[in-house]
């Protein structure tokens, strides 16, 4: 898609980052009531943290990304991680300046625990055994990370899509700990639509018989499902006119898409994408925190934010951002909103965008002055 | 700074909070929060100049002003500024009542319709005023009021809305200098600017 984009990046490469592995033995309980131990989250960490801790900024992935936001994991990757537009020497999130933080959430399946991990109590895959988590467990083991790592209170949490969702549910959830916060391309709650596409996703993996309630691990996985999951969830990631942009003849459009299924079956697991795409499915804000309420969901929070929707993107349109700005001008939030002109779809964030750059690197600098203000008086 | 803004920022105390409806790429709040210690936001409707606020460090939602006042907490701001706009806004004493419940003060400025030389326009001419205040010819200005100064001042009495400063100037609204006018600013001044208090009972 990148090739519609105008090339906008600057500065430099992270160049060689590690997956590394933390590990909580003694796990806890997810929100089910079911105890999940041990946990391993996979994450990588670029740029220093600075001596009073207060440039850490943690970068929160999408549905099925994973802890390689930025950089090359050895000399002959053939691409960086999925953020390398954004992170790096001089670029928006300067790791010149900032300490990126970025795991793998919780129930995944690029190194950290999932379905697809040894169940202790088995010695056999989880499957469906693993149990039904939330994007507030994934937070919570997030949290486990960025404590481990030594970081009181992060000066900043950024996601977009469902990564948007967990730093929502991070500024809610711990408003001690987040200074500041910027969600992308994403919503407090998913729409019927969005409801409806992920529904459709899991039955085509569900209905591919080598799925096998779940436990395929020693055999032939589900292969047809998972692509077709895939082709669904890339539909509404992109838009009309993108595809307009990108299919100049008829057709072109369903060689494209099972190309993309058959390569994203290559490294995800289709339990892990059940697990996950009800976890989002299920996340509401406002119920969870507020009683029903946005409003009174939001009256927890302390952190100043940035919101960005995208113009073309129907998955989670600009409304439901301008709901989520609603509710926390009413409680006195300092809040940035900007809906930007971008033709590609939900995908936008992730891709070269002059907009996006200047707002996230004149938001960061802004919040790294008032946050080292604030300890100033703190003291 | 354009003299319309430095007198408007001459008005604002050190360290309130403000409100800068139609804040552009943010010049003035950005002036406010360096020279007067305030905590600003604003809202501006054109995407590119909003995000090039947000990029100055300022606090800026893209969006509409008529629909985003009414979001914010009663008293949530010391002063609510709208400058430059009120000519082009669809019910002015819907605005005022809802920047005045927002702030305690409330600061207004406009061009001048009554001005001399709109009145010798339309006068020698016959012609809808264009100049450098008024740039517009009268099927593309985004302009639907009219505003003299005499007129606001009658406007607030009715609405029994306080004027507590009142200053006409004279200048190009992108001049940096600019004159006080004292006598007759209905027919010599260019732009009015008011500082309103809260509607008496």
């Amino acid at each position: 898609m990148s090739e519609h984009a105008s090339p906008v990046s600057t500065g430099g490469s992270v160049g060689r980052v590690e997956k590394k592995i933390f590990r909580i033995d003694e796990g806890f309980e997810v929100s089910c009531g079911k105890r999940l131990a041990p946990i391993e989250i996979a994450y990588e960490t670029c740029g220093e943290l600075n001596a009073d801790r207060s440039n850490a900024v943690l970068v929160l992935h999408a549905l099925t990304g994973d802890s390689h936001c930025a950089g090359y994991y050895s000399g002959d990757d053939a691409k960086p991680g999925w953020w390398d537009i954004m992170i790096g020497p001089r670029k928006p999130i300067d790791t010149d300046k900032y300490f990126v933080i970025c795991s793998n959430v919780l129930g995944g399946c690029m190194g950290s625990s999932g379905p697809s991990c040894g169940n202790p109590d088995t010695g056999r895959p989880y499957g469906l055994d693993f149990p039904v988590l939330t994007i507030g467990d994934m937070v919570r083991a997030q949290r486990r990370l960025v404590d481990h790592l030594g970081v009181d209170k992060l000066l900043c949490a950024v996601g977009g899509s469902v990564g948007g969702m967990q730093v929502l549910e991070w500024s809610v959830r711990y408003p001690d700990r987040v200074f500041s916060a910027v969600p992308l391309a994403t919503t407090s709650k998913h729409s019927a639509q969005a409801i409806a596409f992920n529904e459709v996703a899991r039955q085509a993996i569900m209905a591919d018989p080598k799925w096998n309630r779940g436990d395929y691990y020693g055999g032939e996985r589900p292969a047809q499902g998972l692509s077709v999951a895939r082709m669904v969830g890339h539909i509404t990631y992109l838009s009309d006119e993108s595809m307009r942009h990108k299919f100049e003849a008829d057709f072109q459009v369903e060689s494209y898409l099972r190309y993309q299924g058959n390569k994203f079956v290559d490294r995800f697991d289709a339990n892990s994408f059940l697990y996950l795409t009800k976890a989002a499915d299920y996340f509401n804000l406002e119920n969870n925190w507020g009683d029903g309420s946005l409003v009174a969901a939001f009256s927890r929070a302390r952190a100043r934010y940035l919101v960005a929707s995208f113009t073309s993107d129907w998955l989670y349109p600009t409304y439901q951002s301008r709901q989520m700005v609603q509710a926390m001008k009413k409680n006195g939030l300092d809040v940035s909103f900007c809906e930007i002109e971008a033709p590609w779809g939900h995908d936008a964030f992730l891709l070269p965008n002059g907009r996006l750059d200047e707002l996230m690197a004149g938001f960061l600098e802004r919040m790294h002055t008032e946050y080292e203000r604030e300890a100033v008086h703190a003291l | 700074m354009r003299f319309d803004l430095q007198v408007i920022a001459s008005w604002v105390e050190p360290g309130s909070r403000v409100l800068d409806l139609g804040c552009g790429s943010g010049t003035l709040l950005a002036m406010l929060r360096d020279e007067k210690g305030i905590v600003g936001t604003g809202i501006e409707q054109d995407e590119e100049r909003a995000g090039r606020a947000i990029s100055k460090g300022l606090s800026v939602i893209h969006g509409d002003i008529y629909e985003e006042v009414e979001d914010y907490p009663d008293t949530a701001f010391d002063y609510v500024i709208l400058s430059q706009t009120l000519q082009q806004v669809m019910d002015p004493s819907a605005l005022i009542r809802a920047m005045l419940r927002i702030g305690r003060r409330c600061i207004v400025s406009f061009p001048n319709f009554s001005y001399w030389k709109h009145r010798m326009q339309f006068l020698l001419r016959g012609r809808a005023p264009v100049s450098r205040e008024l740039p517009f010819e009268w099927h593309d200005t985004p302009n639907i009021r009219v505003i003299p100064i005499a007129d606001f001042k009658r406007f607030c009495r009715g609405l029994n809305v306080p004027v507590l400063k009142e200053v006409a100037i004279n200048n190009h609204h992108h001049d940096e200098r600019g004159t006080v006018v004292t006598f007759l600013p209905n027919l010599r001044a260019s732009y009015g600017i008011f500082l309103l208090g809260q509607p008496e009972e």
